[in-house]
């Protein structure tokens, strides 16, 4: 209960700070020297959010959207040759640092958001990918053995039963996926990408922790939004499997 | 007996020669412009030979042989890459030029992945033992070790880099593990008392734990510019702490933010692997007339280990990984040529943080696993 009101009050400032930063001039202001401003004017802080919030989208939606499909190939009986390959990718895949990810990227794509889409696309695969799988493969044996008493055909099976029952753990997934997208694609402002990184870099650079602060916080209270708001979907899906009753 | 068709294979074999077909290397007249491509047929001496055989291990992969075979004709095939890149160096740049530069491109690149995920799919399905795992790893390592040792690589732009700066490349690799290691350390020396506390005080369990996860999701960046002035005033503020080594800038806030992200995971296992141990087991400790400190010792962090060590895996290739961040705040480590090369646009210099870091993160994850596998096993 508590933690609801508290996420309440992060989302209303929130939205009150992006609609109106200047009002909170005040209270940035002790954090800057040397009369340095308060609130990062270069760009309006809400339209970086919102291109932050829109490449981070589009990498989760086309990386679930892929990794969907690979999951429900490589565990199907004419993709299962790739099973044991499919494993080792994702274990030895998710090793790889998402930031190093973004920086190999470049070579390929130049700067600008290119680069960080595809480090985000290519990162945020893996744990929807690894999800799914668990998802499929870990299905009660007395769930399987039903579906296939019924008469279900392999697709009603996989459209009915399989995914349906999986979607709480697919929900995790995307969890994972998003929250690490968005701190990747904060550092993708290195990068020329326009996203709320630029207002803590901006900071950094001009040791205005003014700056820093507000550029945390933003994308701090979004990811913790996030985060909770894809767990309760996974309750609400779990509730639905009726598995846990 | 009819040969038959493989399908990994047949994807290995597409990635790999569509990488034989693009430009093995770019050759570039300095470090910072863009080159033009060369082929492997082109840029190395008797390179159509090593494009022959190349193609012929790519479309033999098609088929279906034993697991040993392939792997064996993967990584001899993997060296082959590497040693046709180091040739094609060595053939392009002009003798006594040291501005040009030959950078691996996107065919070296293809074939290099194809021919590791046949390595990989080749050991996926051999599934070698425990011990051949760790000599597989060790070998590699050592390979790769004297691969560069040998000099074969010398004249590739990425080590014509480290060249240049070997003692930063040494000062800053050393950095990079302190970061890793060193927050790790942090951790587990907190992070395990909070855990069996936390065993103890079932009341305290939810609120530190999502105070810990709320920690674990802000994003990285963000920590890590937060800390600085968290620091700075510190340093300025509380007596000796300047002395000790405190300043808003370089390996402390770097340091402290790794720490705060490692805790949930060493705290959540701790939790975890405590909560999971048989009742019955600890009943019987308990009736064997153990105190609660022996039995915590004695009986149920022993039993808690494998969760303890996927842990410690879960952070240290984390914080490997996160550790390049700190380049951006001034801590060193890797991340400090990552973000020097993505300013100067001199990809080489790119690649000399990112390979490393890449290495290390593999390394670690790969040895942690198995350690986590044999603990398991005597758990």
């Amino acid at each position: 209960m508590i933690g609801r009101v508290l996420l309440a009050l992060a989302a209303a400032f929130l939205v009150a700070f992006l609609a109106s930063p200047d009002s909170f001039a005040a209270i940035f202001q002790p954090f800057t020297r040397n009369n340095a401003p308060a609130i990062y004017a270069q760009t309006p802080l809400w339209s970086l959010t919102l291109s932050h919030l829109a490449l981070v989208a589009l990498a989760v939606v086309a990386s679930t959207v892929v990794a969907l499909v690979l999951a429900v190939l490589v565990t199907r009986p004419a993709g299962r040759e790739f099973l044991p390959l499919a494993r080792t990718i994702t274990s030895v895949g998710q090793t790889f640092p998402p930031v190093a990810v973004l920086a190999l990227a470049v070579p390929i794509m130049g700067f600008g958001a290119g680069p960080t889409l595809v480090a985000l696309f290519l990162y945020g695969l893996l744990p929807v990918f690894e999800n799914t799988l668990a998802g499929l493969t870990t299905q009660p044996a007395n769930v399987a053995e039903a579906a296939r008493g019924m008469g279900l055909t392999h697709r009603q099976r996989l459209w009915q039963v399989d995914l349906p029952l999986a979607l709480p753990v697919i929900l995790g997934g995307m969890r994972l996926t998003a929250v690490i997208s968005l701190g990747t694609a904060t550092i993708g402002s290195t990068v020329a990408a326009r996203t709320l990184g630029e207002v803590i870099i901006a900071g950094l650079l001009s040791s205005n922790t003014a700056f820093v602060l507000q550029g945390g916080l933003v994308v701090g209270i979004i990811a913790v939004l996030i985060h909770e708001g894809f767990q309760a979907l996974e309750r609400i899906a779990a509730r639905r499997t009726g598995l846990d009753r | 007996m009819r040969p038959r068709l493989d399908r990994p294979g047949l994807l290995f074999a597409m990635i790999g020669l569509a990488g034989l077909a693009l430009p093995l290397v770019q050759f570039k007249p300095n470090r910072i412009v863009l080159g033009e491509g060369s082929s492997l047929t082109a840029a190395v001496p008797q390179g159509l030979m090593v494009t022959l055989v190349l193609g012929a291990v790519l479309v033999a992969g098609c088929l279906r042989w034993p697991p040993a075979l392939r792997l064996g004709a993967a990584a001899a095939a993997l060296l082959a890459v590497l040693l046709a890149l180091g040739a094609a160096a060595g053939h392009l740049t002009p003798p006594d030029n040291t501005l040009a530069r030959v950078a691996p491109s996107v065919g070296f690149w293809l074939m290099a992945l194809a021919f590791a995920l046949m390595l990989a799919d080749a050991l996926a399905r051999l599934n070698p033992a425990l011990w051949l795992r760790w000599l597989i790893l060790a070998g590699t390592v050592a390979a790769i070790g004297a691969l560069l040792g040998s000099g074969a690589l010398d004249g590739v732009s990425v080590m014509r880099e480290y060249a240049a700066r070997q003692d930063i490349f040494l000062r800053e690799a050393r950095a990079h593990l302190t970061l890793a290691f060193g927050s790790l350390a942090l951790a587990l020396l907190i992070g395990l008392p909070l855990g069996v506390a936390l065993y103890q005080a079932r009341s305290l369990r939810g609120p530190v734990l999502s105070v810990l996860n709320i920690l674990q999701t802000v994003p990285s960046l963000a920590l890590f510019g937060v800390m600085i002035p968290v620091f700075g005033w510190i340093a300025a503020n509380v007596p000796g702490a300047a002395q000790a080594g405190v300043a808003g800038i370089g390996l402390f806030p770097a340091l402290v933010a790794l720490f705060l992200y490692s805790l949930l995971p060493v705290v959540s296992n701790t939790l975890t692997g405590l909560t999971g141990v048989n009742p019955a087991t600890r009943e019987a400790a308990i009736g064997l007339g153990l105190t609660q400190t022996q039995l915590l010792t004695q009986v149920l962090i022993p039993l808690a280990l494998p969760v303890l060590l996927a842990a410690v895996r879960i952070v240290l290739v984390q914080n490997i990984g996160l550790a390049v961040i700190a380049g951006l705040i001034g801590g060193g480590g890797f991340g400090t040529f990552v973000f020097q090369g993505l300013n100067q646009t001199a990809m080489d210099l790119v690649l000399l943080g990112a390979l490393p870091t890449i290495a290390l993160a593999l390394t670690a994850g790969i040895a942690l696993d198995l350690l986590v596998r044999s603990s398991r096993r005597s758990a």
